[in-house]
């Protein structure tokens, strides 16, 4: 039995509303050596007004030390879970070594976000000028630091006995596929304070969250991976709080002034093309990564954006003279066509990628089949069914030249137009006397909203033809990417597969 | 639509403890739905979903504070318009 001080006690009898104004407001004061342009500085070359910074709310109402517990609490149940997976081997009982290429994706292409977020949230967290959204920023920043180490500890148990797990945060930087994650963050980083809420906090964490992160967790679940299930509904619960903040973030602003709606539908519009363009990574992990699926991209897709997001959000931001983001049909167009596209150019290019691919088998194909019941048969379908006539004839499709990429989300041009499914979708954009290549009309509108900023984009192929990624051969250019030999191509004979069969085949059994 | 109409949701960790956060959830909220997705569950009503500490309480045994709520949720749809010491409200506004 514990016993509080009569101070804690009473101290605990404080409801949670004038803690919160206690702890988190009123520790605020206004500068007085100084002005307050001179302390923020970043505040007002965006455009946006803001008259009442008290306006904003923060409906947790979080304090440091209600923070704290709970964030406690949230590692202990993690760490444990941890514990008993290694302990118990439970890499062993995943449904199929070949599931980790999914969670070779995460580390590789999302956990470097989290330390970015991690960052730029402590940025925000200097520079907003309210304490409500400085103090939410500066949990956000914390939170987003603990997902890092989260994912770094919970997969580097896998990096003991499959290929592909090391040299991440490198790859990050350096590799092709990476550069889309990559360079959307660097994007919403490069931007200005508001335009940052809107991008992470409003677009990301709350528009595409379900989309983007959901679908990792619910295929680690079905799939025996409860470590990665578990830091991700771990970081989800942190996810709702940060989803809060975007809300609040766009309400407050639109609230704040009227000018503020046409730069915000603007921030809208880009991010949401930009989120949605990310996803189609999440689209092929989907659809073709999980030796399990859970539920198919367009079924996320109408769940998850159409019923939730266009059915429930956007009438609710409609009061405020917001409409759903500009090329938001082109999407809900491509619905039956995201995920194959791009596991095609995930499949075709793996022998350059820091994981492996293998064509669907029939039971797969036919799943793919039910859920897209009008396109997957006519499009797509011939195509595998070909990859596995090469293959059973002893071969395997790679491509081996360089993909041209979007200028803007630096996927490989490769999407198909709405009335030609089978016409490759090319845009061209003029700057400067010179000619930059988009891969749909949301890109191409993005490009030409800021050029000045998107011709700096670093992309890869570029790089390579410039000589400056390790030299001119794909091995160099490998040795760059720090990818080792296993850690690419094909699936089937594989390193990570000749060993999980080793591991689960008595026959094959040894050096115990 | 209007926003006792439009789909509100909460989706929260499928775990031994949230059982009885779920009864409590579906206690108040009598037009709830719930779907299971691996890992974890999707409750969804229109207009709005109320958590009253006292039901958890009361189907629980024990104190729980609204607080710890963070520790069951994984997403949600809505806005969080109450989060107090008694209660928690998800709802449309418009």
């Amino acid at each position: 039995m514990s016993i509080e001080s009569p101070r804690a006690a009473a101290w605990k009898k404080l409801p949670l509303k004038e803690r919160y104004a206690l702890l988190t407001r009123d520790l605020d004061w206004e500068p007085s050596y100084i002005d307050r342009e001179q302390l923020y500085p970043f505040t007002r070359y965006e455009g946006i007004k803001v008259h009442d910074w008290d306006g904003w709310q923060d409906p947790f109402r979080l304090t440091v030390d209600a923070y704290c517990k709970y964030q406690a609490e949230k590692d202990r149940r993690l760490y444990a879970v941890l514990d008993g997976f290694a302990q118990g081997q439970g890499h062993l009982t995943l449904s199929d070594a070949s599931y980790l290429n999914s969670i070779k994706l995460f580390i590789q292409g999302v956990t470097p976000l989290e330390y970015a977020a991690h960052r730029h949230f402590a940025f925000l967290a200097r520079h907003l000028e309210g304490p409500g959204p400085r103090f939410a920023a500066l949990c956000q920043s914390i939170d987003e630091l603990r997902h890092t180490q989260t994912q770094i500890h919970t997969i580097s148990n896998y990096n003991k006995y499959y290929s592909g797990f090391h040299s991440w945060s490198k790859m990050h930087d350096r590799v092709w596929y990476l550069a889309i994650p990559k360079s959307f963050f660097d994007d919403a980083m490069s931007a200005g304070p508001f335009e940052f809420l809107i991008a992470i906090s409003f677009s990301f964490e709350y528009l595409l969250t379900n989309l983007l992160f959901v679908p990792f967790m619910s295929g680690a679940s079905f799939n025996g991976d409860t470590p990665t299930m578990s830091f991700g509904f771990s970081a989800q619960s942190d996810e709702s709080r940060h989803m809060t903040l975007g809300l609040e973030a766009i309400k407050f602003l639109l609230e704040q002034d009227e000018d503020n709606v046409p730069i915000i539908q603007d921030w809208v519009d880009k991010w949401f093309w930009r989120a949605y363009r990310l996803s189609g990574l999440v689209a092929a992990m989907m659809d073709y990564m999980l030796p399990k699926p859970v539920m198919s991209w367009k079924e996320a897709f109408e769940l998850y954006f159409e019923d939730q997001m266009l059915g429930g959000l956007f009438p609710d931001l409609d009061f405020y003279g917001i409409r759903p983001p500009r090329h938001v049909d082109d999407a809900i167009a491509e619905k039956e066509h995201l995920s194959h596209q791009v596991y095609k150019i995930l499949h075709n290019f793996s022998s350059v990628a820091a994981f492996t691919t293998k064509t669907p088998d029939h039971v797969h194909l036919d799943w793919l089949s039910e859920q897209y019941p009008g396109t997957f048969d006519i499009y797509y379908r011939p195509t595998w069914e070909k990859h596995q006539r090469i293959e059973a004839g002893g071969g395997r499709m790679f491509v081996r030249g360089l993909p041209q990429q979007c200028q803007v989300c630096q996927l490989a041009i490769s999407f198909t137009e709405q009335d030609d499914r089978r016409k490759i979708s090319f845009r061209r954009s003029e700057f400067r006397g010179e000619t930059f290549h988009t891969c749909s009309d949301g890109c191409k509108w993005i490009f030409d909203r800021e050029p000045e900023k998107y011709v700096q984009a670093w992309l890869p192929v570029h790089q390579i033809l410039k000589g400056d990624c390790g030299g001119p051969a794909i091995p160099d250019v490998l040795a760059w990417y720090g990818i080792q030999t296993g850690d690419n191509g094909e699936y089937n004979g594989s390193p990570d597969e000749q060993f999980w069969r080793a591991w689960h085949d008595p026959s094959l059994r040894h050096g115990e | 639509m209007n926003a006792a109409h439009r789909q509100v949701s909460i989706d929260v960790q499928e775990s031994e403890e949230n059982r009885v956060l779920i009864e409590a959830i579906e206690a108040d909220n009598p037009a709830v739905t719930i779907r299971h997705l691996p890992g974890l569950i999707k409750l969804q009503a229109p207009g709005q979903i109320v958590i009253n500490r006292e039901s958890v309480e009361e189907r629980l045994g024990h104190e729980w504070e609204t607080g710890e709520f963070q520790l069951a949720i994984v997403s949600y749809t809505g806005n969080i318009s109450e989060w107090d010491d008694d209660q928690i409200i998800v709802k449309w506004e418009h």
